[in-house]
């Protein structure tokens, strides 16, 4: 495998959470035996189940959070331990802007400060060519100076996203993993946005690691997808791929949902059963009890990964024996 | 002008349920230290409708709930009328919306972090909900948590009632909101940005399970959220919002077939597109005004393609539109509106 920018190699992250005050504990696997490969200057998208794992393993991209296994490599170099000025120093390459806007924020500090924050503490430039430059990022992600004065409350929702955008980029990062960055926004501050980040991506080679629920901005900022469920990954290869013909049973689900403004012109899949519990993991495949076309192995037998003819690797023991035909999609 | 003189929809839509509607609020403006941010208001709620709301960041989306709701700070001067079953709201004691919030309109907050309690067990936040409005204690609070947790697919309920917030991923915070506010069985629900945290089919289960609790006990809802397709796809009314004023407002199936309002038909233009080829997305041009540098006429006027001098001055009153929406546009669409406003009940359908 060539290095990319980023390459997760077999991570797998389990919380232990406790049943009442004395209850005994049991381990939640959030993250398990995932590998990803982010190439510079091209976005990867995360997408998935709610509770999947893909916060979790932005944060472990970061080393925010370290792996129980498995290994994070950055540039082909694995992250230094966490907190360490080494860390520090790559971290600095890298930035993470997170799902809610407000806790990211600081409630005391106004939007300007934050934003020249990093500047002042790497002490960049003259103190006016730091206010200028964050007004200037300001800018680029919509705000004004009069948004620059304000404190976080005094913004709207997706005001306070661009603020916590702009600090991100104000430094300039190689790669930024972005956690459900335009959910707050509006379809216009959203289409403003998502133009800024890939201007920015050709510009400075920005490689991004972009965690979304929203498939339509999925398709329109990345190049590769993996989808997650219940901490695996289920389904990876490129994006236009797995949204026209999408193979795995819970893929196809997730593309089939997604909510069209007008009228509705393809046919919802609709999932039986319960969202799964990740305490008490399926047996087989993760997927059985709510998946339509479950056969007897499925109940036993982990799916283990195979690749298409089209490059694309899928997790299903029905894909595995019976690859797909071609669709003529767009 | 005739667009111009329209009757305000209020109370045309008022006129036309034959029963009382639920929520009404009227001429609602909202000022944060002089400076106006919702200017003028006007919107009837009736038992059972689903109402959605977009438009601009900044719009006022949120602020115009909040105030409805007595939730602002104190540095919001809030006037108009909002009736809750002919019941005035504004000013009432803090005891009395107390009562009524929670119980009778509950409110998903768009901030999770604001919204629940980060050092308090979900489960407990859910119990108070419960002991507070459904007079429940011991054991039937777990119970009925338990059921609310599983209702809105939250797996592993049992085990989740002990836990923290943090603990929980963003889109399981968001289902353990919607758990609380359904926890009062209110009348009116408002969810603000409610499945932004939701994959697709999650967000796809929790929308239906609003609209079955709509349909057999006649809760009202007003869904906000910038995505227009979350919007079509659940409610039979849109309201687009910009410079805190409605700008339109039509059923949702005309409203995205033909958006008559220069904004409306910006943002679809914005869309990012799920089918066919992609294109660089076509933002909507310049930038939303402040509040305290509103310009005197249209608040789109600066932004507008269809622009005339006239919009600079004058602020545009909705008026019906011939696809029984009603539209706030002197230049677009609207002028084809000169047929004297009927009272049909399309708009309300
Ligand atoms: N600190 C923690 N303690 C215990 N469990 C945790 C903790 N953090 C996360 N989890 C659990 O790990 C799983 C994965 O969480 P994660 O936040 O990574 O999901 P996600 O895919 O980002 O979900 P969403 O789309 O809802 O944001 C969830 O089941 C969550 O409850
Ligand atoms: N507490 C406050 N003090 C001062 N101004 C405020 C306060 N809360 C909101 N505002 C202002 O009121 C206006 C309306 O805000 P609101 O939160 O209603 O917007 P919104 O339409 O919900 O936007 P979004 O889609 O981004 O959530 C904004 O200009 C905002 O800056
Ligand atoms: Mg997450
Ligand atoms: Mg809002």
């Amino acid at each position: 495998m060539t290095a990319g920018i980023l390459d997760l190699q077999g991570i797998s992250r389990s919380y232990s959470t406790r049943q009442g005050l004395f209850g005994k504990k049991v381990p939640v696997h959030a993250v398990d035996e995932v590998s990803l490969s982010l190439k510079e200057g091209q976005t990867l998208a995360l997408v998935g189940e709610s509770g999947s794992g893909k916060s979790t393993t932005g944060r472990i991209a970061l080393g925010l959070e370290r792996p129980n296994s498995g290994y994070v490599l950055f540039r082909g170099t694995e992250l230094p331990a966490t907190d360490t000025p080494a860390w520090r120093r790559m971290r600095a390459q890298m930035q993470m802007i997170y799902q809610d806007p407000l806790a990211a924020l600081d409630r005391r500090l106004s939007i300007i400060d934050q934003v020249r924050e990093p500047l002042d503490i790497h002490d960049i430039g003259s103190a006016s060519k730091r206010n200028n430059k964050a007004l200037a990022m300001l800018d680029a992600v919509g705000l004004n100076a009069s948004h620059a004065t304000s404190l976080p409350y005094q913004l709207s929702g997706g005001q306070r996203q661009r603020a916590v955008l702009a600090r991100a980029l104000i430094m300039q990062p190689a790669l930024l993993v972005c956690d459900e960055p335009v959910s707050a926004l509006d379809v216009s501050i959203q289409a403003q946005v998502v133009n800024v980040l890939m201007d920015l991506q050709k510009e400075l080679r920005l490689s991004l690691l972009f965690i979304s629920h929203d498939l339509k901005v999925v398709r329109q900022v990345s190049q590769s997808m993996a989808v997650m469920y219940l901490g695996r990954i289920v389904e990876f290869g490129e994006t236009h791929l797995l949204l026209s013909n999408p193979t795995h049973p819970y893929t196809k689900a997730l593309v089939s949902a997604v909510p069209v403004a007008g009228r509705r012109t393809r046919e919802r899949i609709i999932l039986k059963g319960e969202p799964p519990n990740p305490a008490a993991r399926p047996t087989g495949c993760a997927f059985h009890p709510r998946c339509a076309i479950a056969r007897p192995e499925c109940v036993s037998v982990c799916p283990t990964f195979s690749t298409l003819p089209d490059g694309r690797s899928v997790a299903c023991h029905a894909v595995h024996t019976n690859p797909p035909t071609k669709e003529v999609g767009s | 002008m005739a667009n111009l003189a329209g009757t305000t929809p209020a109370s045309a839509l008022t006129a036309a349920r034959s029963s009382q509607p639920l929520l009404t609020i009227e001429g609602l403006t909202v000022d944060f230290s002089g400076v106006q941010v919702i200017r003028g208001i006007d919107l009837t709620v009736a038992r059972g409708e689903s109402i959605g709301i977009v438009g601009e960041s900044g719009s006022g989306k949120s602020v115009t709930w909040l105030a409805a709701l007595g939730l602002l700070p104190r540095t919001a001067t809030v006037s108009g009328s909002i009736r809750l079953d002919g019941e005035e709201l504004r000013g009432a004691a803090a005891m009395r919306l107390d009562r009524i919030r929670g119980r009778r309109v509950a409110m998903i907050f768009q901030d999770p972090s604001s919204a629940l309690n980060p050092v308090i067990r979900i489960g407990r936040q859910v119990g108070e909900v419960l002991a507070r409005h459904q007079g429940l204690s011991g054991s039937s609070i777990r119970a009925e948590a338990k059921r609310l947790f599983e209702l809105v697919g939250l797996p592993d309920a049992e085990r989740r009632f002990d836990a923290y917030p943090h603990e929980l991923s963003g889109g399981q915070n968001q289902r353990v909101m919607i758990a609380t506010a359904l926890a009062g069985k209110p009348d009116v629900l408002v969810a603000d940005e409610p499945t932004t945290a939701l994959d697709a089919t999650i967000q796809a289960q929790i929308l239906d399970l609003l609209t079955t609790i709509r349909r057999e006990t006649g809760m009202a809802l007003v869904l906000i959220s910038h995505d227009l397709g979350v919007v079509s796809e659940t409610c039979e009314r849109i309201m687009v919002m910009y410079g805190g004023l409605v700008v339109e407002t039509a059923p949702s199936e005309s409203i995205f077939a033909s958006p008559r309002h220069p904004y409306t038909q910006g943002l679809l233009a914005a869309l990012p597109p799920f089918e066919g080829a992609l294109r660089q997305l076509v933002p909507i041009e310049g930038q939303v005004p402040e509040p305290e540098n509103m310009p005197p006429g249209c608040p789109f006027a600066p932004r507008c393609p269809q622009r005339m001098a006239v919009c600079e001055v004058t602020i545009p009153r909705l008026a019906q539109t011939e696809a029984g929406g009603f539209s706030a546009c002197i230049a677009g669409p609207a002028t084809e509106a000169q047929k004297p406003l009927s009272l049909k009940t399309s708009v309300l359908a």
